[in-house]
């Protein structure tokens, strides 16, 4: 199967999207050691690490961008 | 036992290659990196010390952290002369191994004005290995990075005169104190080369312009020296917290928006030795073997990823994302090795950048800096999104670009299996990396044990949903085909414009002014003091005779000595 078929897609998010659940679950067996209170709520890594690359991307392309973007020839003479 | 600097061998090798060819070539360009890694474990424990002016130099002395960086240094000599082994460029290799072996000749360095000698050595010998990337603009790019270089050599030079006539030693000692000039120029000669912003620019705008194995080269020694030196004299500086968390970000920004395969990678070059410059800064025993141990890893995987990148460019010409997709057709092993190097970067479990990386961040959790802590975490996920997804998902994945190149020549290969086995060794048993770290565990104790429940869940976790919101977000992730304005505009753009439309214009506009100065105003002083106009001139002018000209001549005289007595130059000490 190749990996542009519509089917190879969908079979690859729901692969992806049952790691997902079952690391979340696999958060409530493991022990933690939180060292600053915030990083011992429940699956703290997954919506922080979701949450903050979500705004690295919206910040990076929406403002950085906004101002910084030029066309790959700009410095072309 | 050998009593010099054994980053000789390969400064000095390297000059003697052009008398080879052939195989004789392909064989030294391998075994003078092994000579050296041989050298770097044979040289005594005691300093070498080497006279020079009124000074002696400890040209060999083992620091805390100097096995562990020449060690990989001479590693990453090998792995690049065997990726590099098929291509005809005379001078390159040989530039190469002369920036390599002056960057081991930094690690050994007991004494600054070794360090400085052999940091200047690697500044020419990196400049020419830009140059050989050939063409118009590898040759310009290769001005501003010499350019940038120099003037952070020369900062860090000043900052050493400096400090050697304020305490009268060459040792190398701790600077974080940041007491004195001296060490500000110190610092900011360092960390220009670190690629620190806003001086990092450099990095991105010259690195991508080398040729394929030129890049794989330069990505890692100037930095990582920089870290090693870092390191040395600047343990603990707080500031170099924010530095290396600025750095951090910073390179995910750039390299979220870049569309160069080979940019993305050296933007993440910036990002990833933020987080060793971090742990410099939090100066903790953990967070300096960190810092070490992710230098060493990092060297691996970040040239596995530019040989993946490199083979790219080699076999298709081409390093935009937008021309480049869906090569997993015809290039497996590129794409594997690309792709293991991508996981290590982002630190994967089983992988180099699990077993290394988390020190620092650990390290800044026990000292209870949150702020670092959150930072390093959410750049830990952000070097997921650009570099660990990105850089394989647009090459290999994503569209079908049509192209179909095979592998590369199978000395390319070997190259990336060699060091994608690295990056998975060092993953799942670290032990031998731990040993040779500035500070050993004690005997029976584990130096760190990377691999708990919640960590390895942690970890995953951070990554597959940094991951999760790549693909929710790919719409807007789509490429362009632009570049995004950077420090490096300054010098490209601001002030040759500023020359252009308004320092010149201006003295256009000047330019009687400065005529008559220089040529109407002798004249007609001639024309009012001078003996014959003056005579044959009507009334009006003013006539002088000997006794007023000697009064003028004894005036200019006056003026003279008085400027003179003032000069505070001749104003005895004490």
């Amino acid at each position: 199967m190749k990996l542009e078929d519509p089917k190879a897609i969908r079979l690859a998010w729901i692969g992806f999207i049952a790691c997902l659940v079952v690391l979340l679950l696999l958060d409530l067996v493991v022990e933690h050691h939180p060292h600053f209170g915030i990083d011992g709520y429940f699956g703290f890594s997954a919506w922080y690490g979701f949450g903050t690359c979500v705004l690295m991307v919206v910040g990076s392309k929406k403002l950085v961008g906004l101002f910084l973007k030029r066309k790959d020839t700009y410095y072309d003479d | 036992m050998i009593e010099f600097p054994p980053g000789l061998i390969l400064v000095v090798g390297a000059l003697l290659m052009c008398f080879l060819r052939g195989s004789a070539w392909k064989a030294a360009s391998l075994l003078l990196p092994l000579a050296t890694l041989w050298g770097v474990w044979s040289v005594p424990d005691t300093p070498v010390a080497v006279p020079f002016l009124d000074y002696t130099l400890e040209v060999v002395s083992l620091q805390p952290a100097t096995r562990v960086f020449a060690t990989i240094f001479s590693l990453m000599a090998f792995g690049g002369a065997l990726f590099a082994l098929n291509q005809d460029r005379r001078v390159e290799l040989p530039a190469a191994f002369v920036y390599a072996g002056s960057a081991i000749g930094v690690t050994f360095a007991g004494d600054l004005i070794t360090l400085f000698i052999f940091w200047e050595m690697m500044a020419i010998g990196s400049t020419i290995v830009v140059w050989s990337g050939f063409g118009e603009t590898a040759r310009k790019a290769g001005m501003r990075y010499v350019n940038v270089h120099l003037v952070g050599g020369v900062l860090m030079m000043a900052g050493i005169v400096a400090h050697v006539l304020d305490t009268g030693s060459i040792d190398v000692v701790n600077l974080s104190s940041l007491d004195s000039a001296a060490t500000w120029l110190i610092l900011i000669g360092i960390l220009i080369n670190a690629g620190a912003p806003p001086f990092g620019s450099w990095l991105p705008d010259a690195y991508p312009e080398a040729s394929e194995s030129g890049m794989v080269f330069l990505s890692a020694f100037t930095t990582k020296t920089s870290v090693y030196v870092l390191m040395l004299l600047f343990a603990g500086t707080e500031l170099l917290i924010y530095v290396g968390a600025a750095m951090a970000v910073y390179g995910i920004v750039y390299a979220i928006l870049e569309n160069d395969m080979r940019r993305i990678l050296a933007y993440s070059i910036i990002n990833q030795v933020g987080f060793m410059v971090c742990g410099i800064g939090i100066g903790t025993t953990m967070a300096l073997n960190g810092a070490a141990a992710h230098a060493f890893a990092h060297i691996i995987y970040k040239a596995l990823l530019l040989m993946s990148a490199g083979s790219v460019v080699f076999m298709t010409g081409k390093r935009k994302c937008t021309d480049l997709g869906g090569l997993y057709h015809s290039m497996p092993i590129t794409m594997w090795c690309g792709i293991i190097g991508a996981l290590s970067i982002s630190a994967f479990p089983l992988t180099s950048g699990f077993t290394t990386k988390s020190m620092i961040s650990d390290a800044a959790a026990q000292e209870h800096l949150m702020l670092a802590w959150l930072v390093l975490t959410a750049a830990s996920a952000g070097v997921f999104l650009h570099a660990g997804i990105k850089f394989p998902w647009f090459v290999f994945f994503q569209k079908d670009s049509g192209l179909r190149p095979p592998d590369p020549p199978a000395n390319m290969k070997l190259a990336m299996i060699f060091f994608a086995g690295l990056c998975l060794l060092l993953g799942v048993y670290p032990q031998p990396l731990y040993e040779i770290l500035p500070f050993p565990a004690p005997p029976g104790e584990h130096l760190y044990a990377a691999y708990s429940g919640a960590h390895v869940v942690g970890q995953l976790q951070l990554l597959l949903f940094a991951g999760l919101a790549f693909f929710v977000l790919l719409p807007m992730l789509k490429r362009t085909l632009t570049i995004t304005l950077d420090f490096d505009w300054f010098y490209r753009r601001f002030f040759p414009g500023l020359w252009l439309h308004v320092g010149l214009p201006l003295l256009r506009v000047l330019a009687p002014l400065h005529t008559w100065i220089i040529t109407g105003l002798p004249r007609s002083a001639v024309a009012y003091f001078g003996p014959n106009r003056a005579r044959s001139s009507g009334p009006g002018r003013l006539q002088l005779g000997i006794g007023p000209a000697v009064l003028l001549l004894t005036g200019f005289l006056l003026l003279f000595v008085l400027l003179n007595l003032l000069d505070p130059s001749t104003v005895p000490v004490r």
